[in-house]
């Protein structure tokens, strides 16, 4: 518990810092102004949102090798999360898209994975939701070995078959000549996003683990007692 | 015809029940069974509903993983390694409604492998039913369809026969040749266990009697008539 | 009289001899049985064929297309019209199975899982293509299409994106069967996966219709989506059939 705390803590003091580096420290952007610092929240949370995602299939591949129900813990707490910061990227894409270039959407790489994403995302959450109790974690962790084979194939898809929307440049902002401060505005949210990931993925897997133990615990009675 | 003793020596057990329990949710439909069962022999499963028959046939069967514990079928834990040589038949027919009834035995000769082409008609015969008959399998009555779904479960020629109420909605005539039969197969060597909810048709013919109560074997005793019993009273 | 009295014959003939059975011979087998139901009741074929003709219609009164825009978009209407019925199809070939616990039959025979997946892939890849080869003509007619490019490129992109719908939608039926709603849940879990395919499948469409550029990169692309697919699908079968 107390390293909970503790941890719990330094990310908030982290992304507190990632805060002052974001709205202050980094420089207005030359061509974007202000707008352009949704970016700093925008990019550690598509990165996250894509490690989570690997995180899980990562634990769904361990899961039906072994069997084990803690990497299946860990297949729903960063699905879960992943989710979380996946609809972050979505959000905060338009949002700073609309003032900048006038549009709210484009179907560009980037984008359009992500969104696809989202949806396998979901329909991972869905397919928990709906199957029996017993199968669940098998069948999700079948979905989510196709989901991130997919992943790879969307990318490449969109890249090379939809000629129609080309990338937007993001100007100074990520090509040659990036301004440290900015640099440092990215990497300090990127640790402080990466944090708080962890620190909400930690819950949700200590409260799956809970939830399995309380079955384990019925069905332990149920077979002693015969209680129905 | 009454069994009496099995006068063969005591050989190994067909199959070996250590522990085992299924789970479906928060409910124990079998719970922490271990029994043993001597080749040879007709076991009649008898119980209330929801006491874990069919639970019970479907996890030997292969069907049905048990949550704990282990089920051992012919000497082998893992079922799959065995299935070619165990039959099951439930109550639904496994058979599809649109094909005739040699046309389904032969798929499913298919699927186990079977090569010899007498054996699907061999078979039919055995049930009582005509190989000639054309008639789709949807429009035959429940008597002809368990039958047939015997004559599937039968098929390979399976050691172990497991039945879930074979009996069902069948009349009395076709129920009363079934039991004989069943009796001719386990006079040949075969252990067969019957779930039902008619145990006075096996009256004579079984050798053993299973009962169970809320997922668990209650007791186990020689031939059928005095063992049923519902309150669950002496385990063995 | 068709039940007569049942006994055992005097030699009886072991119906274990001989090995188990053979990957080919299951799926030879399991094919003809699926065509040969389909065929006798022709459920599937009978949805599919409507509701691609529906959609069809709904879309050309839906938009008000010139003949260039046509000619543009007739590839990914095409593909949607097919998704759609291909969804339609793939839930009632899986729901024949489960109307008599034919599934558990399989479950407990030997027969290896992976024939029984690509049986039942073949099977609906027949209908499908079947649907296409009825609707093409329609297409060809209303939106006044006719193949710039290369036509052997056309058939090609279809032969390799219905195979990429086909085989992910056959898996995820059956993934599918074992849930609630689950109608639902195939179309849920199979769009997301398959927009690169379509993706790509609307583009060779395209392509060729329009005479405008190359379409092999997109046939490259679907060929090697739909073998790494199928062997994901091969591998997690057996998984998924014993799943409960």
């Amino acid at each position: 518990m107390k390293s909970f705390v503790i941890f719990a803590l330094i990310t908030l003091a982290l992304l507190t810092f990632g805060l002052y580096q974001a709205l202050v420290a980094a420089p207005t952007e030359a061509t974007m102004g202000d707008v352009q610092r949704i970016f700093y929240y925008h990019l550690p949370s598509a990165i996250i949102a894509f490690l989570c995602f690997f995180a899980n299939f990562g634990a769904s591949v361990y899961y039906l090798a072994k069997r084990c129900p803690k990497s299946d813990a860990v297949a729903v707490a960063t699905a879960e999360v992943g989710i979380v910061f996946c609809t972050v990227v979505l959000i905060t894409g338009p949002l700073w898209a609309r003032p900048v270039w006038g549009i709210w959407w484009t179907w560009d790489a980037r984008l359009t994975s992500t969104l696809v994403l989202w949806l396998i995302y979901v329909s991972y959450l869905l397919l928990r939701r709906y199957s029996a109790a017993g199968q669940n974690p098998v069948l999700c962790a079948v979905l989510a070995i196709f989901g991130a084979v997919d992943v790879v194939f969307v990318y490449m898809s969109i890249r090379w078959f939809r000629t129609q929307h080309p990338a937007p440049v993001f100007g100074g902002g990520e090509n040659s000549g990036i301004d440290p401060r900015m640099a440092h505005a990215v990497y300090w949210n990127l640790l402080a996003f990466s944090a708080m990931a962890l620190l909400v993925i930690w819950l949700r897997y200590r409260l799956e683990r809970l939830r399995q133990q309380v079955d384990e615990a019925h069905a332990t009675r149920a077979i002693a007692g015969g209680s129905r | 015809m009454s069994t009496g003793e099995n006068s063969q020596p005591p050989s190994a057990p067909i199959l070996v029940l250590k522990e085992v329990t299924k789970l479906f949710g928060r409910f124990a439909a079998l719970r922490a069974i271990s029994a043993e069962f001597t080749p040879g022999r007709l076991y009649v499963v008898l119980g209330d509903n929801g006491a874990g028959k069919s639970t019970l046939l479907r996890a030997i069967a292969g069907l049905a993983r048990p949550t704990r514990g282990d089920v051992q079928v012919l000497g082998s834990a893992k079922i799959h390694e065995v299935t070619a040589r165990i039959g099951y038949m439930a109550h639904a027919p496994l058979l599809y409604d649109e094909m005739d009834a040699m046309e389904n035995l032969r798929y499913a000769a298919r699927l186990y492998g079977i090569s010899d082409p007498a054996r699907c008609e061999q078979v039919v015969r055995m049930v009582g039913l005509d190989p000639t008959l054309a008639r789709r399998v949807g429009q035959y009555s429940q008597g002809m369809r368990q039958r047939l779904s015997l004559a599937r479960a039968v098929l390979n020629d399976p050691e172990l026969l497991l039945l879930d109420e074979p009996f069902s909605n069948v009349d009395i005539v076709s129920a009363r040749e079934m039991v004989r039969l069943l009796g001719q197969m386990r006079d040949t060597g075969k252990t067969i266990l019957v779930v039902t909810h008619q145990p006075i048709l096996l009256e004579g013919v079984a050798d053993e009697s299973v009962v169970m109560s809320a997922g668990q074997i209650v007791a186990r005793e020689r031939g059928v008539s005095s063992a049923y019993r519902h309150d669950a009273a002496e385990v063995r | 009289m068709a039940t007569s009295a049942m006994s055992i014959p005097p030699s009886a003939n072991s119906g274990r001899k001989g090995e188990g059975p053979t990957f080919s011979d299951v799926l030879r087998a399991t094919l003809a049985k699926d065509l040969r139901l389909e065929w006798r009741s022709k459920e599937a074929i009978n949805s599919m064929l409507f509701f691609a003709l529906l959609v069809v219609v709904i879309f050309s009164f839906a938009f008000d297309l010139t003949a260039e825009e046509s000619r543009r978009i007739a590839g990914g209407l095409m593909w949607v019209a097919l998704l759609f019925a291909a969804v339609v199809a793939l839930n009632q070939t899986w729901a024949r199975e489960l109307r008599n616990q034919a599934l558990d039959a399989y479950r407990i025979s030997p027969a290896p899982p992976e024939a029984l997946f690509l049986a039942k892939t073949i099977g609906n890849f027949i209908f499908v293509i079947l649907l296409e080869a009825l609707m093409a003509p329609l297409f060809v007619i209303f939106y006044n299409l006719r193949s710039v490019g290369p036509p052997y490129q056309l058939a090609l992109a279809f032969v390799l994106g219905t195979w990429a719908l086909v085989s992910n939608g056959t898996f995820f039926a059956a993934m599918s069967i074992r849930t609630r709603s689950r109608e639902v849940m195939l179309p849920l879990l199979l769009f997301p996966i398959s927009i690169p395919a379509l993706l790509a499948m609307v583009s060779a469409t395209s392509t060729v219709l329009t005479g405008e550029g190359d379409a092999h990169l997109s046939l490259v692309f679907l060929a090697v989506y739909d073998v790494v697919f199928t062997i994901v699908g091969l591998f997690l079968f057996e998984t998924v059939l014993h799943a409960e």
